[in-house]
């Protein structure tokens, strides 16, 4: 609050639009280059199988086949996670999962590439599996990968179990002892694919022993370090582009083609490039973890929780993982706690690994959390905001996870969602009202940015982030803030790996944190080296000028002495006085605020069917300092609406034989645009204290709070509970029939 | 693989009875080439219908009107006279796809693409349809409702091509309609579907009545007792509450990814109900 921004808060186009809309954007498939191969990957149609034999040979012979490779032509990685990675890529040994990729062939074209895949020979020694995460706990359960049980894991569990965390404060045992009333629920929840539109796509094009690589990714340079390890390389002899992308929700912030197509490049001597069609995203790239969770909530007759307690267990699929933590650390971070305990237990199953997906593992488990709530608040009568408000967490508080909150927006929030319309308007008959909120730490990280003044006086900003929400106008936005010149005067590209610094990943909702505070802390660069030169031309000391909207004033008693000069004014005489001006920052920003959600839904159930649409939504949420209005929006719409997916259909379906059954997007159901009404979204402003304008990612927490809203407003609408997501139609009827 | 465009209905007869590999008609391709590129068929010939002439016409007939085989759901949907007389049939035809697949999916192709779950199908067997097959002994008459056999499966033979499909005149009081289930609003393939044709006596009580179910047995099925149940009836709620009873006692659903039998033997009825109001105040009457 207090400060005044000139173009933070306003709405200008984004940089890349016209692009998109005309079809110019080259995207992970849109490039093309001469001789170019086309490769095709052979995938298990079991879920757990021995390789007996491989037999590329036929495949190897077929006219237009260029290159053949399997596990063979990867040399062994000494990096546990990277050898995972390659694992996962191409089998070693034994296929894990359905789509597990085992075979590749790089041709002239798809067509000869695909009926080279025909010829690959395999013979399979099917082995037991295993698909449900609580089947996979059990003692005798198929094991994944022998030896990698986790320490805590405990002696009445299978070896499936690679991690174990607890996280709380207080005595909850003698926390439940002071409540009321005491309610204790078992949920589960689905696998969850991103979704993204673009499939995943690369182009990889092997020169001599470098490489250039062209790839849809949320991070080139995490691309570049996993691939030149994998492939035996120096990170320097790879440069990996990254395209523009459709999409990712953190599924592509690991490698499912990369090696592949770099392996096949470089056997092949070609450029190779792979596409994967719909069915192998879903077979073969991670969705998010399926869940099985207790939570069991003490809670006063006046709605003041005593004691918290949850156990979560989650599958990642066939290697091992670790992202229980993050659901057991943000179970209970929404709450004011004097006794809490949250533990999590992440497990390997026969389906494909895990990757994250938008606030990875917070969704579920405060859906568990906050539907219990919302029993309880039922049970005793009590307003769901209000015993919101009353128990929230806030500034001083001991989080659920150990860290003291500093500024946080929940109780805005809340306050918001009560004093809102929604919240407050009448509802017919078979509709209900839900409510839920929602929590993301958000990351800092490592970031690398360079700015450069044209000597026309424009900026050329680089960034090392591929822009997936619009962050290329939120940070030209900053940094024409910073400057004090209008956003057009700034072009912000992504960089190259070979072009600047590393950057982490885009992941964690930092973007606008992180590249934020780079940007801001090069553009004082700038300003000062500017002031530096025009003190020089003004032969008057440099501490007697200053920078003010754009352009170096004399100050002090130099004061209307000389006339300002601007930016591009500085910048056409640079040659003379010294040469380019140019600003750039390195580091790992480490102040990231955490981000509080509180959506309404309303619902209708449709009681001879089940079927249940969704009315009104309003999502409410922190954002810190907005910078783009518009893009802070569009994440929390986005946020809702896969939530709603999650909710209501969304779900992987394995059969008995553990082959998924349903890859694609005709029975993967995504919403569509006619499933929903428009989101309403308020954005609350608390600015977070670690960064200068006051910026929270806001791209996680807004998927975290619709699972347990919806589940909350169909309870109401339909008069029973699910306790189990996805509540497609089928299961919603058939629990008001036996309700 | 050959791709021809068809000069004669003789010709692309001849080509596909000649063809010793897999042969196929090409309409709109929504179904064909979604399979083709899925690898699930690779055909050997591709005989495209679309050029012919007549096959994207629909012509008055009999007080009727006859819809050749490349017409698309969204030339039905413009066709105000067809929109009175078979609303139903037309609504069905409106429901496939989005609107690209509007402009090219074919109610011709809906039926020989063999689905249990074709939206099309049962509107136009509880219209009474009839379709015109030309094959390598000339040209027969079919009942639309003789040609589903299994999923994926028709009882047409080899080179036989569709021609066109009749639908006729009907008296004045009478209505249709046609309701699907599926997860979501559009977009999506039937999980029990219902179509109701039905005429009015003078007093406004139902007449005759045709119940056709879809995506709850191997083909689209005619509920006899459905349409019984509302005879004589003005759809008053016992009589609706037998209809649905009837269809739930009709139907062979199977339990798959898309539903459980159960939710499909319960959800037909509600279909067959809500359809059977639509149709019946498509034909002039209030409930
Ligand atoms: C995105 C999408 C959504 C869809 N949604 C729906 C939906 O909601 N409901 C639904 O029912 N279907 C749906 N479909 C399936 C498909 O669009 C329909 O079945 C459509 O009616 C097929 O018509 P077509 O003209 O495209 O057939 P084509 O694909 O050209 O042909 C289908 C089959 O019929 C045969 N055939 C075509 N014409 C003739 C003829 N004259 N004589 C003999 N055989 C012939 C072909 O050889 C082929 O086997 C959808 C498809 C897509 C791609």
């Amino acid at each position: 609050m207090g400060r005044e921004f000139k173009i933070l808060g306003t709405t200008p186009p984004r940089p890349d639009g016209i692009e998109k809309i005309t079809g110019k954007a080259l995207f992970g498939a849109d490039l093309n280059v001469t001789g170019m191969l086309h490769g095709a990957v052979l995938r298990s149609p079991h879920a757990h199988a021995r390789i007996v034999s491989l037999d590329v040979s036929a495949a190897a012979a077929l006219p237009g086949v260029k290159a053949v490779i399997t596990a063979d032509d990867f040399a062994e990685v000494e990096n546990a996670a990277n050898r995972d990675t390659l694992h996962n890529c191409m089998a070693h040994g034994r296929v894990l999962y359905d789509g597990h990729a085992l075979a590749a062939v790089a041709a002239v074209s798809k067509s000869v590439a695909r009926a080279a895949l025909n010829l690959i020979r395999v013979e399979y020694e099917t082995l037991p599996h295993v698909t449900d995460v609580d089947a996979a706990m059990q003692p005798g359960a198929p094991v994944i990968h022998q030896g990698k049980k986790h320490k805590l894991a405990g002696d009445d569990v299978s070896d499936n179990v690679v991690g174990y965390y607890s996280f709380g404060h207080g005595d909850i045992e003698a926390g439940f002892a002071q409540a009321d009333t005491v309610l204790e629920r078992s949920f589960k929840t689905a696998a969850a694919h991103q979704g993204y539109i673009e499939p995943n796509a690369c182009l990889a094009d092997f020169k001599g022993d470098k490489a250039d690589l062209w790839v849809s990714t949320q991070g080139h340079y995490l691309v570049r370090d996993i691939c030149a390890d994998i492939l035996g390389m120096e990170s320097s002899q790879l440069r990996v582009t990254a395209a523009e992308i459709g999409g990712g929700f953190g599924g592509k912030t690991t490698v499912f083609l990369e090696p592949v197509a770099l392996a096949l490049s470089r056997k092949a001597g070609k450029p190779v490039k792979m596409v994967m069609s719909r069915e192998e995203v879903f077979r073969a790239t991670g969705p998010t973890m399926s869940s099985s969770m207790d939570v069991k909530i003490g809670m006063t007759a006046d709605g003041r929780i005593t004691a918290a307690h949850a156990r979560l267990r989650y599958q990642g699929g066939a290697f091992p993982y670790a992202m229980v933590m993050m659901g057991a650390m943000s179970a209970f971070a929404a709450y004011d706690l004097d006794h809490v305990q949250a533990e999590g237990w992440d497990v390997m199953t026969n389906r494909p690994k895990m990757i994250s997906y938008r606030a990875p593992g917070a969704p579920m488990a405060i859906y568990a959390v906050e539907a219990v709530l919302d029993e309880l608040c039922q049970k005793l009568d009590l307003d769901p905001l209000e015993v919101r408000l009353l128990n929230a967490a806030d500034e001083g508080t001991k989080s659920s996870y150990g860290p003291t909150f500093k500024a946080i927006g929940l109780k805005a929030c809340l306050k918001a969602a009560q004093a809102h319309p929604h919240y407050s308007a009448p509802l017919g008959p078979n509709q209900g009202r839900g409510v839920s909120a929602g929590f993301w730490f958000n990351f800092g990280g490592q970031v690398s940015v360079s700015m450069a003044i044209t000597p026309d006086g424009t900026v050329n900003l680089t960034e090392g982030n591929p822009d997936i929400g619009g962050s290329r106008a939120s940070v030209s936005m900053m940094a024409a803030e910073e400057l004090g010149i209008p956003f057009e005067q700034v072009n912000t590209v992504i960089g190259d790996t070979g072009a600047i610094g590393f950057s982490d990943t885009t992941d964690g909702s930092r973007v606008t944190f992180t590249v934020g505070i780079a940007t801001i802390k090069a553009a004082k660069a700038v300003k000062a080296e500017c002031c530096k030169r025009v003190a020089k031309i003004w032969e008057i000391d440099a501490d007697a000028v200053e920078w003010i909207d754009g352009a170096v004033h004399p100050t002090g008693h130099n004061a209307g002495d000389f006339p300002p000069m601007s930016l591009a004014e500085i910048a056409a005489m640079a040659g003379r006085t010294g040469g380019p001006i140019a600003g750039h920052f390195e580091g790992a920003p480490d102040k990231a605020g955490v981000s509080f959600g509180v959506h309404i839904v309303d619902t209708q159930v449709d009681p001879e069917t089940g079927f249940t649409k969704i009315l009104r939504y309003t999502a409410f949420q922190d954002a810190g300092k907005a910078i783009h209005p518009d893009y802070v929006e569009g994440q929390m719409q986005g946020g809702a609406v896969q939530g709603i997916g999650w909710a209501l259909n969304e779900e992987y379906i394995y059969g008995e034989d553990g082959v998924l059954q349903n890859a694609g997007f005709l029975d993967y159901r995504i919403p569509v645009a006619s499933d929903l009404p428009m989101i309403d979204t308020v954005i609350i402003e608390v600015p977070n204290p670690g960064h200068p304008f006051g910026v929270r990612g806001v791209g996680e927490t807004a998927i975290v709070p619709p699972l347990a809203a919806i589940s909350n407003a169909v309870a109401r609408a339909a008069g029973v509970r699910l306790y189990a997501l996805p509540m497609s139609p089928p299961r919603i009827l058939a629990a008001m029939d036996h309700g | 693989m050959r791709y021809h465009v068809a000069n004669s209905l003789s010709e692309a007869v001849e080509m596909l009875a000649a063809e010793a590999g897999t042969a196929k008609v090409l309409a709109g391709g929504t179904d064909l080439l979604v399979q083709m590129k899925s690898g699930a068929l690779v055909p050997d010939l591709l005989v495209d219908i679309k050029a012919l002439e007549g096959m994207r016409d629909i012509v008055p007939e009999g007080g009727g009107y006859r819809i050749g085989a490349a017409v698309s759901g969204a030339q039905m949907g413009e066709h105000a006279g067809l929109r009175a007389l078979w609303p139903g049939v037309v609504e069905a035809a409106g429901l496939i796809g989005s609107t690209q697949v509007q402009g090219r999916a074919t109610i011709v192709g809906n039926l020989c693409n063999g689905s249990p779950a074709a939206d099309s199908v049962p509107a136009l067997i509880a219209a009474g349809a009839i379709a015109r097959v030309v094959g390598p002994d000339g040209t027969r008459e079919m009942r639309v409702a003789d040609i589903p056999a299994g999923p994926g499966r028709t009882t047409l033979e080899k080179a036989d091509i569709v021609d066109s499909v009749f639908l006729p005149a009907r008296p004045a009081r009478a209505g249709d309609a046609y309701l699907r289930f599926i997860p979501r609003t559009e977009m999506d393939i039937a999980v029990a579907s219902a179509a109701v044709n039905l005429t009015l006596d003078a007093e406004g009580a139902v007449e005759s009545a045709l119940v056709v179910l879809g995506a709850v047995a191997p083909t689209a099925i005619m509920a006899y007792d459905a349409g019984t149940a509302l005879v004589g009836s003005r759809l008053e709620p016992s009589a609706l509450e037998q209809c649905a009873a009837a269809c739930s006692a009709a139907c062979n659903p199977i339990d798959d990814k898309r539903g459980t039998a159960a939710f499909r033997r319960q959800v037909v009825g509600v279909m067959a109900k809500r359809a059977a109001r639509i149709a019946f105040e498509r034909a002039g009457e209030s409930l």
